[in-house]
């Protein structure tokens, strides 16, 4: 919405070289930023680029250590997340941070409850909170429901109540498309189109460049802690331009070239795989050197399959059979035995040690192999990672930094890294680059398909189907936890596979909310 | 590591290298022992300054150590173990009530009939027994362990009631009882005790795939269950391991008292806990040191000592007790905070 008014606008924000620094990391050195009213400004950056830091800055977790904070003509030095709100600066982080066993109209007045003679004002605060749900066009979420209950959809709408209970004049999104589905996106463009009309500015943070040029105004990039471009119009700005700047060098969003082997022996046979609620009667296999993909929403049962096969949960019906064997069910130790490996959807809460050192993260799975008689052998473990971290162009190389200071990308590689030091024949990745940015992610393209080349079979799932149809030799199409299509990627394309994606989750929607 | 070959090295990459050991994740650790040291040092200045006319001979000096260390050597046992069941993820609540169970089963009339052999042999076996039933409880029966071992701790000390008929069961085997009596080069036995189970914690930690587990599972369960971790025989062993311990501190305390009784080991639990806690093992799993938590039980070994020789009441002693756990987890969780803070203006 690049309008005339906008540019007009009165400046709300300016950042004038600020610089934070960590023990050992300069996160932001010399951020400029500036955000008119009404305005969606959108910030760029690969992960580790600093914008996570930059949201701690502005929502009052971090303080800077050098450099000027200018909010509504007045300098800004919030103490404290709360006193940031009181002036009207409000945060939707990533990883909502909602109470889930309180109300929607508890949580989206948790610290400044409406109170008289030092009660609760319950009543009016559920009344409020309704006014606010409606004005985002959601008056069918019950304020008295329990946010446990909700989607995702719809606690991300509560975190936005919250922000306009506060009477938000500025509003920071990190990455809220990233737990939505693709038609609960629209919606939420509209509520920021709503909030901007009302002279609302959004600071809007998506790796998605699509989503920035239909909703952005200006965009802002950040490489290295660094500003390396400031208010570029969103719609306009050729796409090689804006990558160029978060990366410092022009890539595409480029696959590397199919292989034209022939696949080898059956690796993976699943037979009518099924449980309750969340996936039935699903077949499919996969060969040695092949890349099986497996597109499908949140929810269509892909996450639950895959562990599944894996043995972390135990089907109900069907069978799994790794090169020729029947794998034990339920047992992850009989599957990574069998050589099987996972990558899980939620790297640090389903794969990392985030305070371990990175060798001990790569080794976690083949530790036991290094050792003679019970005792570890660190200087092997760290010799075998390094190897790893060399193969995949992990930073920092030093495999003895704890994995909690790498970025997003560089967790993946650890995870994926993972699998390559044992014998794995069959790797199972559940959205290997969710939250990854466009460098890693060729990166880490590259490195599945160089594992397909040696002979390892690729069971991949994700939400993003170019992704899918990129990488994958063969794809599935999931739905409501079946297998509604089964093709050779070639014979595919995008709009195909949307349509078989989203085909009545439409209904299923109105259900859930 | 460092490779010239690359092109232009990001420039937050800088001070990684050049900061000093006190702001490196590595040597973390190593600052909390340190503070504990300083602790140590503070309360054995107290001492010179309160007795020092006890301080100015020699020979008080050393006996004092080896007696601080003694006051240490059975809690300090306990307390491996609960370290492990801490960095585990886990608690165990039953340590005194086991180390009671296995000090009354193994003193009973029948099985002191069969020599010293076979009462260390049952306070073994019972304390690696109840700790089996803990694990089993928890890792299969998916009880919480806060409550498992808690059920644990009303059940054994219930049945080491009945067994001694509340009765205080004197040890009459002269073994067992020179335990605690004997020194080896002027060093007290219970002392090398507490010294090869220290050590033997130390190795099984940080030198051992057990060890590394251990950490696994503490930290991030489910990443440990989806590398093939066998997360449910881990967590079974490291509460008998936890038993097992209380098993090698029942025959110490047994032999200090040459008697056992239900009562004994009356809130050792709470005992090891604080003492594994404030040597900075994480009561969520996932961290801690074995050093640190030695380092633990010695500074509270020390402060009971400087009451006794001020001729001082435990019960002031208890709530000096608590304030240390209290202040030594305020400082652990600011001293690093306002350190890099503090560095960072300067």
């Amino acid at each position: 919405m690049t309008s005339p008014e906008v540019n007009d606008a009165a400046v709300v924000l300016k950042l004038e070289d600020v610089v934070k620094t960590f023990p050992g990391v300069r996160a932001l050195d010399g951020v400029q930023l500036e955000v008119r009213a009404g305005e969606v400004h959108c910030l760029l950056g690969q992960n580790g680029a600093g914008k996570s830091t930059l949201i701690k800055v502005l929502s009052g977790v971090h303080r800077p250590d050098e450099g000027r904070i200018e909010w509504l003509g007045g300098e800004f030095k919030p103490a404290n997340p709360q006193s940031a709100m009181k002036a009207g600066i409000a945060t939707i982080y990533q990883e909502l941070d909602l109470v889930d066993d309180l109300s929607v109209a508890e949580n989206a007045f948790l610290g400044h409850e409406p109170r008289r003679f030092g009660f609760v004002r319950r009543g009016y605060m559920s009344r409020h909170t309704r006014k606010i749900l409606t004005r985002l066009g959601h008056g069918e979420i019950p304020p008295g429901r329990m946010v446990r209950s909700l989607p995702a959809a719809g606690k991300q709408v509560v975190s936005m109540a919250r922000a306009l209970s506060h009477d938000a004049k500025l509003i920071i999104m990190d990455e809220p498309s990233a737990v939505l589905a693709h038609d609960e996106v629209g919606n939420l463009f509209r509520i920021i189109r709503d909030l901007t009309s009302n002279g609302i500015a959004v600071i809007y943070i998506s790796h998605r460049l699509e989503e920035i040029r239909e909703i952005g105004d200006r965009v802002t990039v950040l490489k290295d802690g660094r500003t390396t471009a400031a208010n570029l119009p969103a719609r306009t700005t050729p796409t090689r331009d804006l990558v160029s700047r978060m990366t410092g060098r022009t890539i595409e969003y480029v696959f590397p070239e199919q292989s034209t082997q022939d696949r080898g022996e059956e690796l993976l046979r699943v037979d009518g795989l099924g449980r309750t609620g969340e996936f039935a009667d699903i077949s499919l296999t996969v060969h040695s050197g092949e890349i099986v993909g497996i597109a499908g929403l949140v929810g269509s049962g892909r996450s639950e399959l895959l562990e599944t096969i894996f043995g972390a949960r135990r089907p109900e019906s069907g069978t799994v059979t790794v090169a020729g064997k029947a794998l034990r069910p339920g047992s992850v130790g009989a599957a990574v035995r069998a050589g099987l490996g996972m990558a899980p959807e939620e790297r640090k809460s389903q794969a990392l040690l985030l305070g371990e050192p990175i060798y001990r993260n790569v080794t976690l799975a083949t530790f036991t192999g290094y050792a003679r008689g019970g005792f570890t052998n660190a200087g092997k473990e760290i010799a075998e990672a390094s190897r790893i971290a060399d193969a995949l162009e992990l930073r920092p190389r030093d495999v003895r930094k704890p994995v909690r200071t790498l970025s997003g990308g560089n967790q993946q590689k650890v995870v994926v890294g993972r699998w390559l030091l044992g014998d794995t024949k069959l790797l199972l990745l559940d959205e290997p680059t969710r939250g990854v940015d466009v460098g890693a992610r060729a990166e880490l393209y590259q490195v599945i398909r160089d594992l397909a080349a040696r002979g390892v079979g690729v069971l991949l799932v994700s939400s993003e189907v170019p992704e899918v149809l990129g990488l994958a030799d063969r794809v599935l199409v999931m739905r409501e936890g079946r297998v509604v299509r089964e093709a050779p990627a070639g014979e595919l394309d995008e709009d195909t596979v949307l349509d078989l994606v989203m085909a009545g989750s439409l209904q299923a929607e109105e259900v859930t909310l | 590591m460092t490779t010239t070959q690359t092109a232009a090295p990001p420039a937050n990459e800088k001070p990684a290298e050049t900061r000093s050991w006190w702001r490196d994740d590595a040597s973390e650790p190593l600052r909390r022992n340190l503070a504990l040291f300083a602790v140590l040092i503070l309360l054995i200045i107290i001492g010179i300054a309160t007795r020092p006319d006890l301080y100015s001979d020699s020979t008080w000096v050393r006996n004092n150590i080896f007696t601080i260390l003694e006051l240490a050597s059975v809690i300090g046992v306990v307390t491996v173990g609960m370290t492990f069941v801490i960095i585990g993820g886990g608690i165990d609540l039953s340590v005194g009530a086991i180390v009671a169970l296995a000090g009354v089963w193994s003193t009973t009339l029948a099985t002191q009939s069969y020599g010293a052999g076979g009462m260390i042999f049952c306070a073994l076996a019972v304390g690696i027994g109840v700790g089996v039933v803990n694990g089993i409880l928890i890792a299969y029966g998916r009880l919480v362990a806060f409550i498992a071992t808690l059920a644990i701790l009303v059940a054994a000390r219930g049945l080491a009631a009945q067994i001694s008929g509340k009765q205080t069961q004197v040890s009459t085997n002269t073994f067992i009882n020179d335990i605690a009596a004997n020194d080896l080069l002027g060093i007290p036995l219970l002392v090398y005790i507490l010294a090869a189970v220290v050590a033997a914690g130390w190795v099984l930690l940080n030198r051992t795939t057990f060890g590394r587990r251990t950490v696994a599972v503490g930290g991030n369960v489910e990443a440990a269950r989806l590398a093939g971790i066998n997360v449910k025989r881990h967590t079974l062993l490291l509460y008998a391991l936890s038993g097992l311990c209380c098993g090698i501190a029942a025959i110490m305390l047994t032999s200090q008292a040459t008697s056992a009784q239900a009562a004994m080991a009356n809130l050792y639990e709470l005992d090891a806990i604080a003492a594994a806690i404030i040597g900075g093992t994480l009561l969520s799993g996932g961290r801690g040191t074995i050093i640190g938590s030695l380092l633990g039980v010695i500074v509270f070994a020390t402060i009971t000592n400087l009451f006794a020789i001020n001729n001082l009441s435990t019960e002031v002693q208890n709530m000096v007790k608590g304030g240390i756990i209290v202040a030594a987890v305020l400082v652990q969780q600011f001293r690093y905070k306002s350190l890099s803070q503090l560095f960072n203006r300067a």
